[in-house]
């Protein structure tokens, strides 16, 4: 006689993760802990990716407002090593190319900046002092915190603009006052706002480039040039540049594009960002050994469990599959309280940084997918052994 | 056909301990006995392999016609889930889980939706008495309504054969007399029932006793006449 072929039924998805979280229920201190070491593990990597991300995203703000068209172009050195220099008209000419907007100059003069004439002359406190011309603001796109910009008239006079660095070094913080100069005063008539792109004109003290000559012996050599153009023909530009400012040697002619240095903050930040991250992968790892544990000794206390499951018709996959899920469970909730966290602490790191707190989707995803790998890799044993015990071991009486 | 046929089953542990030598036992649909004897004479071991926990060294097992010998471990998973009930000295009943579900999980590997699995453990601790106690913890229940919660689990499926080792070990004689009774009742609604037991007076209880000592039958063990066997029961 045959007999119907017996085929035991499947679980439910619905009904692997309640008998999963029933496991994790009555452990709440150990699941708790155990979840810690993982949560610990992706906080640390998200916070370390967000803010990296938060502060590049803020670098590109700004690049996005400084606009990457600006160009300077400095002597380089001559065959002998020795600093070359521009021509005088240099301005005018890289004036004349077609597609620049805008451009202006400015030139090292060889003179110190001192509040009163009693201070000695070394110490000057690392400002320079540079013929400017009346162009420079519009180029720079800068703007003048207190009194006024040099004009066609000021360029002229004893009168100096102030970079925001070296206001706050000589200690000034207003207009009207006078410092000293070669052997002469000159009148602080404006002190300029910060200038991301051109931090050398933060530190410098400004005047005109006819007040320079006349009062201060300067040469009329600018020493940069600063130029914008559009977007599109910089690169047209950069090419053009030494040829046209310096057409016997234009090897002696250096471009640069200002921009180019805080993109590349950006990227010297990414060194540090990997190195924060493989701590964070080595907490998650330990995490996930943590895990391991936790089941391997849930497995050890639960044998009875196991058995009067297995007579209750639990095939051995049934059992596996139950602290598989048990496992996955357990991290995923680090996972989730890790995201969280690492969320957080993004967000309150960009916050007192007045950064645009940004966490990637794909950071997130990959947080998601670490947590389901270590669930899976750490609960694998556990419920290998789980599944491998004896149904009989319900009926032991001890 | 019989539900548990036993034929020349040997046990053999660690190929030393010889805990059964050579059992033939039949048991029919709707039986209730007694399987008694000293402790260590082999009858829990007879029950996990009537219970198909585990295989026999040598001879046969047949429960509801299935040759245990032929089936996988995943066709006997699928054979106790449907076949057979459980309920052991221990009560094995999850801390902090209420009555109700404890016995829903009964049903958790037979491909029953919860809220039928719910439904019918409701039905089943009416049957033995708790009705009033669905949703009740293990630590708010004295010890003989936690094994009749366990008795509830083991046959919240009607299973045909319910097999208990030792169902009234743990318990005090009031409470164990509470229990027996729900066995008595389950077997008069056609249930098989086996109950494992060292004591004597539990044994006289029931119908049938099979007598174990040494591993071996001696005495009831259902060996029907040659006469019936040569009528041949099976092709
Ligand atoms: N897993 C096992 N390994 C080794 N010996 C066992 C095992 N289970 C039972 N035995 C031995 O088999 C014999 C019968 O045990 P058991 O079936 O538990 O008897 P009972 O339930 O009648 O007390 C005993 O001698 C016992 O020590
Ligand atoms: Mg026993």
């Amino acid at each position: 006689m045959t007999r119907a072929r017996l085929s035991p039924a499947r679980l439910s998805a619905v009904d692997v993760l309640r008998v999963g979280a029933a496991g994790l229920r009555t452990r709440p201190t150990r699941v708790i802990l155990s979840a810690l070491g993982i949560a610990i593990g992706i906080a640390t990597m998200i916070a370390v990716i967000g803010i990296s991300s938060s502060s590049r995203e803020q670098l590109l703000r700004q690049l996005d407002r400084l606009g990457t068209n600006l160009l300077t172009v400095a002597p380089g050195r001559t065959l002998f090593g020795d600093k070359a220099k521009l021509p005088t008209f240099a301005l005018s000419v890289v004036k004349r190319i077609g597609p620049v907007n805008t451009a202006s100059a400015t030139g090292t003069v060889d003179a110190t900046v001192r509040r009163t004439d009693h201070i000695p002359e070394a110490v000057t406190g690392g400002i320079s002092v540079q013929a400017a011309s009346t162009e420079l603001l519009t180029t720079l796109e800068g703007s003048v915190s207190k009194g006024i910009w040099l004009n066609a008239s000021t360029e002229h006079a004893p009168a100096v603009v102030l970079g925001s660095e070296a206001a706050k070094r000589l200690g000034l913080g207003r207009t009207g006052v006078r410092v000293w100069m070669g052997n002469q005063w000159f009148t602080v008539i404006g002190i300029l706002g910060p200038m991301p792109l051109a931090p050398e004109i933060e530190r410098s003290v400004l005047l005109g480039f006819p007040a320079a000559a006349t009062y201060l012996a300067f040469d009329g050599h600018p020493t940069t040039i600063y130029e914008r153009s559009g977007e599109e023909a910089v690169e047209a530009v950069r090419a053009a540049l030494p040829r046209t400012v310096n057409p016997e040697t234009p090897e002696q002619v250096e471009v640069s594009r200002p921009s180019d240095a805080l993109a590349a903050r950006a990227a010297a930040a990414d060194a540090f960002t990997n190195l924060l991250l493989g701590l964070g992968a080595v907490a998650l790892l330990v995490g996930g050994v943590g895990v391991a544990n936790t089941m391997v000794i849930s497995v050890l206390e639960r044998r009875k469990e196991i058995g009067l499951r297995r007579s209750l018709g639990a095939t051995r996959g049934q059992v596996r599959i139950q602290f598989l899920s048990e496992s996955l469970l357990l991290s995923a909730l680090g996972g989730v309280a890790g995201s969280v966290l690492g969320a957080l602490a993004t967000a309150g790191y960009a916050l007192t940084r007045d950064w645009p707190p940004v966490v990637p989707p794909w950071a997130i995803g990959g947080a998601i997918g670490a947590t389901l790998v270590i669930g899976t890799v750490a609960g694998l044993y556990p419920a290998m052994r789980a599944a491998r015990l004896s149904p009989t071991i319900a009926l032991a009486t001890t | 056909m019989s539900i548990v046929e036993l034929q020349g089953v040997t046990k053999v542990y660690g190929g030393r301990v010889e805990a059964l030598r050579g059992l033939d036992l039949t048991v029919e649909y709707g039986e209730l006995l007694a399987i008694v004897g000293p402790s260590g004479s082999g009858k829990s071991t007879m029950l996990q392999l009537i219970g198909t926990l585990d295989r026999p060294t040598s001879g046969t097992v047949r429960i509801a016609g299935y040759d245990v010998a032929e089936l996988s471990d995943r066709e006997l998973s699928a054979l106790r889930a449907r076949h057979l009930g459980f309920v052991f000295q221990q009560f094995h009943l999850a801390t902090g889980v209420s009555a109700l579900d404890n016995v829903a999980d009964g049903l958790l590997y037979t491909g029953t939706a919860l809220r039928e699995r719910r439904e019918r453990a409701e039905a089943a601790l009416q049957r033995v008495g708790l009705g009033h106690r669905l949703g009740h913890k293990p630590n708010q229940m004295s010890g003989g309504e936690q094994q009749r919660v366990a008795v509830a689990r083991a046959v919240v499926g009607d299973p045909p054969l319910l097999l208990a080792d030792e169902p009234t070990g743990n318990l005090d004689s009031h409470s164990g007399a509470e229990v027996l009774r729900v066995l008595n009742d389950l077997h008069a609604a056609g249930t098989t029932v086996a109950v494992i037991t060292h004591d004597t007076e539990i044994a006289e209880w029931c119908p049938r006793q099979v007598r174990v000592r040494d591993g071996q039958i001696i005495a009831g063990d259902g060996r029907r006449p040659p006469a019936e066997i040569a009528k041949g029961a099976r092709p």
